[in-house]
């Protein structure tokens, strides 16, 4: 087998050496009756060159991507990726090495966590961000338990114009630490209707921009929540542009990082974003890097607040988290880097006004129209006048992609389908998109 | 170490997205001012050579296991097979979104339900879900599935979990997460379950017992059928921590053991590298009897080919964004296709010859609580090695050795531990060099203890104050007033 | 070393100096040196009433945290403020100006079944 070094010479010195007869002899202590039972997988050894041409045939069996034109959204993104980012991440320092548990050796990825942490507290305007967490969805579920902890009360508002996976991953963790969630519906707006607020919440969740695209009121929302935690759920590219919730008073900021470099991978892996206010330091779940010196007084990086981890709390840890998303982290600080304050902002830009450009276009056809008149960063619903599934199966067919209607009909609006904006997306391919929009009425 | 905050680049950078196509009525006209930011983040704007300068000089401030041997116990850093990372990188795979319709998704389906059947094998129990993305995730979720078995048959008495004093932090961690009480039970001195403290424990409150087999000292425990047999009598689950799974890869299956839940480590077991800290993937494979809570969506196959499947009433719902991490599960799948049955059985005993090859040879030099037939990890104990020097001590000087230093002050019930595992990939020649190594430091710790007290001396920085970190937390880029 | 003639110890490697029916508790020497140096103490709400044996406080090292429990019981009068920046102190004089806690015992006759000087250091022999 190619990874393994060892000759049948090497082992035979090294039998000699432990005193044993036979490489089988080192498994007498698993008991007979359990080596009995084993079954193998009748799974044949293949060479790199069968591995390979077996794994393309997986491939062909997918869509090919680059006929296609994605206006696919729901959190995951059709980023342009800069080319330095995989170049950085394929170095086999970054992507071979352990969790930092040694500092000395590995100043590289802490030096790396301590930019992301810095990015990610600059892009939210809050005061402490972990080193990244699994995804988008788990982040808020573990800020929902953090607020728990911290205030006590048994109880979470969310927004119903949530993502769907990032709400059903809150209902699970919700329903195992016996947390009541209680919805705060959407508005006629579009918007999540926050007059009336339950009492008795640990924290308040919302999304901004939210499912249908909207952005959210978060002026004056924190004042309005009494001693409850308020969580806000965004979206980092929409960042450059927009009013960051650290500035509206938000106790915990979280989003899917995907668009900051990674590709979508069919879901996964994810890049969790989680930051937070300085206060709640101690009970704030995941990595964290800080910055020491070491004994000649040079500046160094080193996992910090380790005591709130499970290796030294265990059962009494803020949260189970030993593995992360290091690298994923990686990339977006690659990414950020590379483009600058400018150019996150230039990226912002250019997928605000495509989109707006593209929902001017669509809602020029008779009889489509936005579902709701709020303001909206990179994605938008809009009313169609015929089956929603028929139209994206007829977008389909000419090489659109278009999310599926169910989930929009989920929260309440039907005939109804939301497009997602990149500023992948040329004037041609929009224009070309609104023409067989068009054609599609007419047949 | 400077980080690119330390660069003052007042500079646009540009030159990556062509101007806007479409009309630009700017942000200002399109949204209410309100809504906008008024101050811009203080990401710094570098010119691309000046961006790869830094990340490529951050990167040869690291040690990976491209760079050298990695012997951290529990953690399995074997070779990452460069053929998965190319796989990984096909576009087909990478540009496949998961909301996509499942007529353009029918590879990446196949792939994620052919990997989930080898994982069933593997683990010899009925399904897996592959959404978990680490192994303490995926405790979770076996965590989660206990909770809601029990709830469903009415049994709510159910709220301890039980865990060997052995175990590794995640396992307490996971279980109060998902709001069970953890009692702890007593190893014996090798670090095997204690099978009369085990009795006593056994109740009808008892929901699991969490165990890593072979156990965190690298012992495989024998009584294992015994154990799980009398967990099962009170009507309790058994949980397998996977993380030691290199230990008999091919050779023995949890499910025969007893195991009604499995989690895998991706990122250890099966070859995809560890990123620095993630991202990794931890399924979950548990015995028929949890098949119907599941995490949803599942994936399942049907004449029209492969689907995700939403309908599923007694699901505990999902614990991921999507299906798991895709991208790690494939590099996985292809080292088992690269591996097949044969490759399975030579990992594992390749494993445990070096370990006990090292463990023998160590042995001479180091206190060894457990002096009998490891698997594929053994643990040391730094004490009696000198007077004053510590296992932090001995794994600092290790790197000035050119190694990556063991797992230390890990399993909790060894005082000074240094959890070694050579992992299958290394030859003897390497084994050797780490052990004449060991063999020097600890003459040195005896004749020249201050070399220890001082090290590292031959890495990017020297020992960097842990104290200072901790008293005077500074977690993010302190900018000076002048710039925010 | 000899630990101070005029405090009671428990096995946990709590102090507790009795004045009256005030109680002032801390952690000893040993414990101070087996954990590293503290990094954060976490102190109980004056007003707290807590019984003997029960987690009083809790005391972080950089790689370790250690319950502190009550070694008499009682309410919490008083923390010692200067820990909050300050947690070397306990590393620094552990029986003096790192004190944690100052309870107002409800029962002061407690401190008998505790240790003396002479069998705290005994005990710590016999580790």
């Amino acid at each position: 087998m190619r990874y393994i070094a060892n000759t049948d010479a090497d082992r035979r010195e090294m039998l000699a050496t432990v005193g044993l007869g036979s490489l089988e002899q080192l498994f007498t202590d698993i008991p007979q009756r359990v080596k009995d039972r084993f079954q193998p997988l009748s799974l044949p050894a293949r060479t790199e060159m069968e591995v390979a041409r077996a794994l393309e045939e997986f491939v062909r069996s997918n869509n090919d991507w680059h006929g296609s034109i994605s206006f696919l959204g729901g959190g995951i993104y059709d980023h342009y990726i800069p080319s330095v980012v995989s170049h950085i991440t394929s170095r086999s320092e970054f992507y071979t090495a352990y969790t930092p548990y040694q500092p000395e050796v590995s100043q590289g990825t802490l030096t790396a966590m301590f930019e992301f942490q810095t990015l990610v507290c600059e892009l939210t305007a809050m005061e402490v961000a972990n080193a990244s967490m699994y995804d988008g969805a788990t982040a808020l579920a573990e800020g929902v338990l953090m607020a728990e902890r911290i205030v006590g009360n048994k109880r979470v508002a969310v927004a119903q114009p949530l993502f769907s996976h990032y709400r059903n991953v809150v209902d699970t963790y919700c329903w195992a630490s016996g947390i009541e969630v209680v919805e705060l519906r959407a508005t006629t707006e579009g918007r999540c209707d926050t007059a009336k607020i339950p009492d008795e919440l640990s924290s308040l969740v919302i999304q901004s921009p939210n499912a249908f695209g909207v952005i959210e009121e978060l002026e004056g929302l924190k004042d309005a929540l009494g001693k409850a935690l308020l969580i806000v759920v965004t979206n980092p590219i929409s960042l450059g542009l927009l009013a960051p919730p650290g500035q509206f008073g938000a106790d915990v900021v979280v989003s899917e990082g995907q668009p900051l470099g990674l590709s979508p991978s069919f879901g996964g892996p994810l890049l969790g974003l989680f930051a937070t206010r300085k206060r709640y330091l101690r009970q704030m779940p995941g990595r964290i890097a800080g910055q020491t010196v070491d004994t000649k007084g040079k500046i160094g990086y080193t996992m910090a607040a380790q005591t709130r981890e499970q290796h030294i709390r265990r059962e009494r840890a803020t949260s189970n988290i030993c593995t992360n998303s290091a690298l994923c982290a990686l990339a977006a600080t690659v990414y950020l880097a590379s483009l600058g304050a400018n150019g996150l902002q230039e990226v912002a830009r250019l997928n605000l006004e495509k989109a707006h450009y593209l929902a001017q276009q669509i809602t020029s056809l008779s009889g489509y129209r936005l579902a709701f008149q709020a303001p909206f960063f990179n994605e938008f619903t809009v009313q169609v006048p015929t089956d929603p599934q028929q139209l994206r199966a007829g977008l389909q067919e000419k090489g659109f992609l278009v999310d599926n209607p169910t989930q929009l009909a989920s929260l309440g609006v039907a005939d109804a389908l939301r497009f997602a904006v990149t500023e992948k997306r040329t004037k041609e391919e929009l224009d070309h998109m609104v023409k067989q929009l068009g054609e599609i009425q007419l047949e | 170490m400077s980080s690119i905050f330390d660069r003052k680049c007042p500079q646009r950078a540009g030159g990556l997205f062509p101007t806007p196509d479409v009309p630009t009525d700017g942000a200002q006209k399109l949204l209410p001012a309100s809504l906008l930011r008024r101050k811009a983040p203080r990401i710094p704007c570098l010119s691309e050579p000046e961006i790869v300068r830094h990340y490529t000089h951050l990167s040869k401030l690291n040690y990976g296991v491209d760079d050298g041997f990695y012997p951290l116990g529990s953690c399995t850093m074997k070779y990452n097979p460069k053929i998965n990372e190319d796989l990984a990188r096909l576009p087909g795979f990478t540009q496949a979104h998961p909301l996509a319709d499942g007529k353009l998704v029918q590879g990446s389906l196949r792939l994620l339900f052919e990997m989930s059947t080898l994982l069933s094998r593997i683990a010899g129990l009925a399904d897996v879900t592959l959404q978990p993305a680490a192994g303490a995730h995926g405790e979770l979720t076996g965590m989660f599935l206990v909770k809601r078995y029990f709830a469903d048959r009415g049994e709510d008495k159910r709220c301890r979990i039980l865990l060997p004093d052995s175990a590794h932090g995640t396992n307490p961690a996971s279980a109060a997460l998902a709001g069970f009480s953890v009692t702890e039970i007593p190893s014996r001195e090798d670090g095997t379950v204690n099978l009369g403290a085990l009795e006593e424990a056994l109740d009808e409150t008892v929901a699991a017992i969490m165990l890593t087999v072979p156990n965190t000292l690298g012992i495989f425990e024998e009584q294992i059928l015994e154990i799980t047999e009398k967990v099962h009598a009170v009507g309790g689950l058994c949980y397998f921590d996977g993380a030691n799974l290199n230990a008999f890869l091919g050779r023995a299956r949890p499910g025969d053991m007893g195991a009604d839940i499995f989690h895998f480590n991706l990122h250890k077991t099966l070859s995809t590298p560890h990123g620095g800290g993630g991202p990794g993937a931890g399924p979950v494979a548990v015995a028929e009897q949890l098949v119907e809570f599941l995490p949803v969506p599942r994936v399942v196959q049907d004449d029209a080919g492969y689907r995700l499947d939403w309908n599923c009433p007694h699901s505990i719902g999902s614990i991921h964004s999507f299906y798991g991490n895709f991208g790690v599960i494939l590099k996985a799948y292809s080292y088992l296709l690269h591996l097949g049955d044969t490759g399975l059985r030579e990992v594992s005993e390749n494993a445990v010859m070096n370990a006990n090859y090292v463990q023998e040879r160590l042995k001479k030099t180091y206190c060894l609580p457990c002096d009998r037939l490891c698997k594929h990890e053994f643990v040391l104990s730094a004490k009696g090695v000198a007077e004053g020097i510590s296992a932090l001590d001995i794994a600092k000087r290790l790197i000035d050795y050119g190694f990556h230093p063991p797992t230390i002050y890990f399993p909790l019930i060894v005082p000074e531990a240094l959890m070694i595992e050579p992992t299958e990939c290394e030859g003897k020649k390497t084994l050797d060099r780490f052990i004449e190594a060991m063999e020097q430091i600890a003459a040195e710790a005896k004749e020249n203890p201050q070399l220890l007290h001082d090290a590292p001396q031959r890495a990017p920085v020297f020992r960097l104050d842990q104290t200072r970190a901790a008293r005077q937390p500074v977690l993010t880029h302190p900018f000076d007033d002048s710039s925010g | 070393m000899a630990y101070p003639a005029q405090l009671h110890y428990t096995q946990n490697h709590e102090w507790v100096a009795l004045e009256a029916n005030q109680a002032k508790v801390g952690i000893t020497e040993y414990a101070q040196g087996e954990l590293g140096d503290i990094v954060f103490v976490e102190l109980p709400t004056p007003g707290t009433t807590v019984n003997k044996g029960e987690s009083l406080a809790t005391v972080e090292s950089v790689k370790a945290v250690s319950d502190v429990f009550a070694p008499v019981s009682g309410k919490v009068l008083d923390v010692n403020p200067k820990l909050e920046s300050s947690p070397e102190l306990i590393n620094q004089d552990p029986h003096g100006a790192g004190w944690l806690v100052l309870l107002e015992a409800s029962d002061p006759s407690e401190v008998e079944t505790l240790l003396d000087a002479t069998d705290y250091e005994r005990h710590l022999t016999e580790k």
